[in-house]
């Protein structure tokens, strides 16, 4: 009983010294700037209502999730392909080395240029920031599945897809899910930045919208509102990967263990 | 004829020479499916027309300002996300209780977009290097804090303990033992602060704009809708992070040229 209040404490403790010592020092502040976290607070129920949730806070989640999703999609199956094949990925690594070189969001003015500021060219910025790293990745561990494996699955004669899925996949599925889980954090900026630089609703509009009119602590909350929003995708992120990776946090344990 | 050529047959084995014949072919492509009008030219200059604005680039004295004012902005954040990532992560990593108490904070913090924090930025400082070096700082410092807390908590249990036995005080173990087991850890922050703070630099100059930038040459290359300059910059700020990230490798071989990470890679 002591152990666990122990450790509630140790989780609690400092963000909550934290808050009430941000709470205590901003409260006689008369800084435009910086609004005592009460007025904060207080502005936070009005600010983000429902309504504002359904016009700004789910057209962004669904842009994200598309272009998360797609990015996923393309850097597996493009992964998979180039991995693969010792030749097409010695073609490609120059090329792939540079393209990943380039910071993402210089390309969302060309992208804007091209497809305008609609809802595809949102998507599209996402796509081009997450795919590098779930590329690269899959390229890394599809590269790296064991030799014994790969012949064991040839020697049963086990070909295309159901190599794919049952062999290969899996045993590229934990670098995988390192190059997913940074491009979820990229998609999140990407996305930002996507509504940033040319948008009429979401998160990112709003929270700039706020600083342009000089909505101060509206624009604090929504700050915290896109703090909370990286948080709570990282720890959705975080159950999906132990689900997923079970298998592996497991045999890992064993091996240690072994030793 | 089911032998290929002596020559094909070599390249298929030289992953250099490959690497360039994907390179040449990707820059070809791209010459010629806005020529034939695959791609519409206006949005997809081809090759020749970007290698040529790249040139015009070269020439101008501003464009050079720019890359030196990318550069600066750059080393300046990821020096101060590099020293405080190294300290706080010693001093949080060796003291049990404060790791404790601090891990909760951390694994709050972390994920919170960078970008999340621009229009703070920009409010809190009428400089706009300083927003950027917010940003800057923000991102790459949890880079380096994870990777030097996971080193320092890496020390071998012998040598740990053997330094106990010889009672090094608590300055030489932090030298001699916990220094040189966190150092690979923290070279590899390193390496991915670098490439992030970059990031964020061209993306501060891009969206903040009033500082002498790459990010910022490219939004007026996009007001002015010089498109062929538009991807020459691209290619300059991909050409800058390629070298950042070459120079980071580099750097890491010659501080752990002791490690056996590297030493091993050596032919005897």
């Amino acid at each position: 009983m002591t152990r666990t209040l122990g450790r509630i404490a140790l989780v609690l403790g400092l963000p909550a010294i934290l808050l009430v010592t941000w709470w205590f020092a901003s409260a006689g502040s008369t800084s435009f700037y910086q609004p005592p976290l009460e007025t904060i607070v207080k502005v936070f129920p009005d600010t983000w209502t429902a309504a504002r949730f359904k016009s700004d806070v789910v057209p962004s989640l669904i842009r994200l999730f598309i272009g998360y999703g797609l990015a996923l999609v393309v850097g597996i199956g493009l992964g998979v392909l180039i991995g693969a094949n010792r030749r097409l990925r010695s073609l490609l690594e120059p090329i792939l080395e540079f393209l990943r070189a380039i910071p993402p969001p210089v390309l969302v003015p060309i992208l804007i240029l091209i497809a305008g500021i609609g809802n595809p060219t949102k998507v599209l910025v996402i796509v081009v920031g997450g795919v590098w790293p779930v590329l690269l990745n899959t390229v890394e561990g599809v590269r790296g599945v064991d030799d014994v494996l790969s012949d064991t699955c040839r020697s049963y004669k086990i070909h295309g897809w159901l190599r794919i899925r049952t062999f290969i996949l899996r045993a590229a599925s934990p670098q995988i899910v390192v190059g997913a889980r940074q491009a979820l954090s990229i998609c999140i900026i990407m996305m930002v930045i996507g509504e940033l630089l040319g948008a009429t609703d979401g998160l990112g509009y709003t929270v700039v919208e706020f600083q342009r009119g000089f909505q101060i602590p509206e624009m604090w909350s929504g700050v915290f509102v896109l703090g909370l929003l990286g948080v709570l995708l990282s720890l959705a992120f975080t159950l999906v990967e132990r689900r997923v990776l079970n298998w592996y946090h497991g045999a890992r344990a064993a091996e240690r263990s072994g030793h | 004829m089911t032998t290929s050529p002596p020559i094909l047959r070599r390249a298929g084995d030289n992953p250099a020479l490959l690497g360039l014949v994907g390179l040449l072919g990707f820059g070809a492509l791209l010459e010629i499916l806005p020529r034939v009008g695959v791609l519409p030219a206006e949005y997809f200059p081809p090759t020749s027309k970007i290698v040529s604005a790249l040139v015009d680039e070269f020439g101008r004295a501003g464009f050079w300002r720019a890359v030196a004012g990318t550069v600066t902005t750059w080393l300046i954040g990821l020096t101060i996300a590099v020293v405080a990532g190294i300290v706080l992560g010693i001093v949080i990593g060796s003291i049990p209780a404060l790791r404790l108490a601090t891990a909760s904070t951390i694994e709050f913090l972390r994920p919170i977009p960078s970008v999340a924090l621009l229009p703070l930025a920009i409010v809190l400082f009428s400089a706009p290097v300083r927003s950027i070096l917010l940003l800057v700082v923000y991102a790459s410092f949890w880079q380096v804090l994870i990777q030097v807390l996971h080193g320092v908590t890496d020390v071998d249990p012998v040598a740990r303990e053997t330094a106990a036995s010889y009672r090094l005080g608590r300055w030489r173990q932090a030298r001699y033992l916990v220094w040189p087991t966190t150092l690979p850890y923290a070279m590899t922050g390193i390496r991915l602060a670098a490439a992030v703070a970059l990031v964020l630099t061209i993306t501060g100059e891009l969206l903040i704009g009033g500082t002498k930038g790459i990010g910022e040459e490219i939004n007026v290359a996009q007001s002015s809708i010089a498109v062929p300059s538009m991807y020459a910059l691209i290619v300059v700020a991909g050409l800058i992070g390629l070298l950042a990230n070459l120079a980071t490798r580099r750097a890491e071989r010659i501080v752990l040229a002791w490690h056996p990470s590297v030493r091993r890679e050596l032919p005897l």
